[in-house]
C-alpha cells in the first residue's frame, strides 16, 4: 500500500496555558511514501517524528493536510479503520495476558463477517508467530521475557492482521547495542517477508542508514531530505543534515572562496570551479582526508587511536568549529604519534560547502 | 554483621516495645479470658478452664442476631460500594472539566465526623411527631406510605443501615480507584484503539485487569472494615443496639463489657476471638482468590 502525506501539519496548544503561540510538532510534510519499501523517519528528539507517525496512525489528528492510504482519503478515518499495525517504543504489551493471548488480541476485536474462526485465530497467531520466530514462547507473560522477545511480540501482534501499513516507534530504543544489530535486520527481514509498507522511527542514524530503502531527515517539525541513505549522506541539503549522519560526525571548518580557491585558515586546501567569492562553513566527512606529508590542511596532532580495521587521528584546527576534528584513515598508513603536526590532503567528493547564513550546500566543481 | 543487628533491634526497640505491651499482651489476655469460666475480674477469680464462653457466646440470640446483622452488611455493602466507586471513578477519569471539584464532593464524606453524618442521616430517614423525614416526604410525594426507617420494620432499618455505610466508605475507594485508573499507561490504550477494541471491550479486558490489585485490595480492607462496624450503628440506632435488633459483632462485644447487660470479659473475648476468626477465615479466601486472579 503507498501512502501519501500532502501538507501534513500538526499544531499542539503551549502547555503553558499563558503563552498563546501552539507548538508546530509537524510543519507541511509532504511525501510519498513507495509501495512495500522500508521507510526510516530520522531526526533528533523532539523533531516531530513520533507525531508524524502517529498521524500516519491515526492516533492524532492533522491540523492540516491529509493522509492518503492508495488513493483513499483517510485522514478522518480512527486508526482502527485504517488498517495499520502499530508497535510502540514501550511495546505495550498487555502483562495479564500471555504471548498467545496478546498476539490474538486484534483478531478478537473483529465483528461480523471479518471475524474469523477461533481455530483460524490461533493459526493466525502461530504464523506471526513464527514469522518473528517466538512460536516457543507462546504460554509465557511479557514479564517473563526479554526486551528482545517482548518486541518480537509486538511485531507480532501488529502483524497478525496483515495491516496494509506497519509503523514502529523507536522499536530498538530498548534494546542493548548487540541486540539492536540482530533485531533491525531481523526488522528488514520481516518487511521483506511481508512486503508490508513499513514506517519506522529513530533517532540513531546508524539504524535508519543500516536498513531503509528511504530515510527522512527531520528537524524540528520540518523535513530536511528524503532519498536513499546513501545519496542523503553522499549529497546532504544543508548543515543540519551532513552533521546529523555519519559516525564519528563530519568536521565543520570556517572557510572562504576566493578567486576559486577555497581556504580553510590559512591554508589553501581545494581549487574550485562554479563557486563566487564569499565565506562558507567547509563540511569534510571524517574518510574525506588524506595523509600526506606534503597535504596543504595542517593541523596540530592530538593523538592517533587504532580501531583494527582504521585509525582515527584526531587532531585540532583553530578554523574549526569543534575542539577537535577526527580523520578516519586506512591503518596500514603510519601515523608519527610523536609528532607536533599532520598535513592533509583532501578528498573532494568528501568536502562539502554550505552557506554561512541559509547553510544550504552549495554545489561545486573541482578543477 | 553483629554489630549491625544488634543496630536494628535498637532501632526496632520501640516499636516492638509499643507493640508488645498494647497490642501482643492484651491479645494474649484476651485468649485467656476467653476460656476462664466464670472470670470475676472484682475477686480476679476464675470457677475453670473450657470452652463454656464459646459456647454460651453461640448459644446467645443477641449474638447471632449481631452475626446475621453484620453478614448481611458485609454480602450487600462490599461489592456495592465497591461498584459504585468504580462506576463513578470511570466516570470521574472519562471527563475533563470541574474534575477536580467532583472529586472534592465526592470525597466530603470521608472527612466528615461519623456522629455528624449520622445526625444528618437522621433528619433524612427519621419519623418524629412533627415530621416523617425527607425521604419519606419524597416516597408520599410518589404515592408511597410513610416508612419509618429508625424505628420501624427491620428492613427498612436494615435499607438505612446499608445506604449509611455504602455512603460512608464511598470516598476513599473513588480516591484509590481514581488514581489507580490514572496510573495505568495510555499507551495501552492507544495499542487497543489502534486495534480497533470496543469500549467495553477495553474497560473488561484492559482496565480491569490492570486496576484489579487495586480492586482487590479494597475488597479485602472493605471485608474487614465492614466486619468491624459499629460506630456507624450507633451513630444512626443510639446506644441501645440490641433493643433496636440492630446490634453487629463489635456492639455485642462491647456491650458485653461496658452496656447495660454488661461487665463479662469472658463472653466478650470469646466473642471477639469468634469475630477474630471469621475475618481471618475470609481475608485468606479473599487472599487465595486475588493470588489466582492477578499474575503479571
Amino acid at each position: 500500500m503507498k501512502v501519501r502525506l500532502e501538507h501534513l501539519t500538526k499544531r499542539f496548544p503551549n502547555r503553558n496555558k499563558k503563552i498563546k503561540t501552539e507548538v508546530v510538532a509537524v510543519s507541511d510534510f509532504t511525501f510519498e511514501i513507495p509501495d512495500g519499501k522500508l521507510i526510516g523517519l530520522l531526526g533528533p528528539s523532539g523533531c516531530g517524528k513520533s507525531t508524524a507517525l502517529n498521524l500516519i496512525c491515526g492516533l492524532e489528528k492533522p491540523t492540516e493536510g491529509k493522509v492518503f492510504f492508495g488513493d483513499d482519503d483517510v485522514t478522518d478515518l480512527p486508526p482502527e479503520n485504517r488498517g495499520v499495525g502499530l508497535v510502540f517504543q514501550n511495546y505495550a504489551l498487555y502483562p495479564h495476558l500471555t504471548v498467545r493471548q496478546n498476539i490474538l488480541f486484534p483478531l478478537q476485536n473483529l465483528k461480523g463477517e471479518a471475524r474469523p474462526t477461533k481455530a483460524q485465530m490461533l493459526e493466525k497467531a502461530t504464523e506471526a508467530a513464527k514469522l518473528v520466530q517466538i512460536d516457543e514462547l507462546m504460554d509465557r507473560k511479557p514479564s517473563e521475557l526479554s526486551g528482545g522477545q517482548q518486541q518480537r511480540v509486538a511485531i507480532a501482534r501488529a502483524l497478525v492482521k496483515m495491516p496494509k501499513v506497519l509503523l514502529l516507534d523507536e522499536p530498538l530504543s530498548n534494546l542493548d547495542a548487540r541486540l539492536r544489530i540482530q533485531t533491525r535486520e531481523e526488522i528488514r527481514r520481516i518487511q521483506r517477508e511481508t512486503g508490508i509498507t513499513t514506517v519506522f522511527v529513530t533517532h540513531d542514524q546508524e539504524e535508519a542508514m543500516s536498513i531503509s530503502d528511504l530515510i527522512v531527515v527531520m528537524k524540528a517539525g520540518v523535513v530536511h531530505q528524503i532519498g536513499r541513505p546513501q545519496d542523503v549522506y553522499n549529497k546532504p541539503n544543508n548543515l543540519f543534515v551532513a552533521k546529523f549522519l555519519g559516525t564519528p560526525p563530519i568536521n565543520v571548518f570556517e572557510g572562504k572562496v576566493r578567486g576559486g580557491v577555497l581556504t580553510i585558515g590559512e591554508d589553501a586546501v581545494l581549487k574550485l570551479a562554479g563557486v563566487d567569492d564569499r565565506d562558507v562553513w567547509v563540511g569534510i566527512r571524517p574518510e574525506g582526508f588524506l595523509l600526506q606529508a606534503d597535504g596543504p590542511l595542517c593541523c596540530k596532532l592530538i593523538g592517533v587511536e587504532v580501531m583494527g580495521r582504521d585509525v582515527s587521528v584526531v587532531a585540532s584546527n583553530s578554523a574549526c568549529t569543534a575542539e577537535t576534528l577526527r580523520a578516519i584513515i586506512s591503518s596500514e598508513t603510519q601515523v608519527d604519534s610523536a609528532a607536533h603536526e599532520v598535513r592533509f590532503a583532501l578528498r573532494p567528493r568528501k568536502v562539502f560547502l554550505f552557506d554561512r547564513g541559509t547553510e544550504e550546500r552549495i554545489p561545486y566543481d573541482v578543477r | 554483621m553483629k554489630q549491625s543487628n544488634l543496630k536494628a533491634w535498637l532501632y526496632l526497640l520501640p516499636a516492638i516495645l509499643f507493640l508488645g505491651v498494647f497490642m501482643v499482651y492484651p491479645l494474649i489476655d484476651v485468649f485467656i479470658y476467653s476460656f476462664e469460666e466464670g472470670y470475676n475480674s472484682a475477686s480476679q477469680t476464675v470457677f475453670g478452664v473450657g470452652w463454656y464462653n464459646y459456647s454460651y457466646v453461640l448459644h446467645d440470640p443477641y449474638f447471632l442476631r449481631a452475626v446475621k446483622n453484620t453478614l448481611i452488611l458485609v454480602v450487600i455493602t462490599v461489592p456495592l460500594s465497591t461498584g459504585i466507586a468504580l462506576l463513578i471513578s470511570v466516570g470521574l477519569n472519562s471527563i475533563k472539566p470541574l474534575k477536580e471539584l467532583y472529586q472534592t464532593v465526592f470525597f466530603l464524606p470521608y472527612v466528615t465526623n461519623t456522629l455528624a453524618v449520622g445526625l444528618v442521616f437522621m433528619i433524612l430517614f427519621k419519623k418524629t411527631a412533627y415530621t416523617d423525614g425527607m425521604v419519606n416526604l419524597l416516597i408520599n410525594w410518589f404515592g408511597g406510605e410513610s416508612v419509618d426507617f429508625i424505628d420501624g420494620p427491620y428492613w427498612a432499618k436494615m435499607f438505612v443501615m446499608c445506604f449509611y455505610t455504602i455512603w460512608v466508605v464511598m470516598p476513599f475507594k473513588i480516591l484509590i480507584l481514581t488514581s489507580a485508573l490514572a496510573s495505568v499507561d495510555e499507551t495501552y490504550y492507544n495499542a487497543a484503539r489502534v486495534d480497533g477494541t470496543g469500549k467495553w471491550r477495553i474497560f473488561t479486558r484492559i482496565t480491569l485487569p490492570m486496576i484489579s490489585p487495586m480492586i482487590f485490595y479494597l475488597v479485602i480492607t472493605g471485608f474487614i472494615g465492614a466486619f468491624k462496624a459499629y460506630s456507624d450503628e450507633v451513630a444512626l440506632f443510639g446506644t441501645n443496639l440490641n433493643a433496636a435488633g440492630m446490634n453487629t459483632i463489635v456492639g455485642y462485644v462491647y456491650d458485653m463489657l461496658y452496656g447495660d447487660s454488661g461487665g463479662y470479659p469472658s463472653y466478650a473475648s470469646a466473642a471477639a476471638l469468634i469475630l477474630f476468626a471469621i475475618v481471618l477465615t475470609i481475608t485468606c479466601v479473599n487472599l487465595l482468590v486475588t493470588r489466582k486472579g492477578i499474575r503479571y
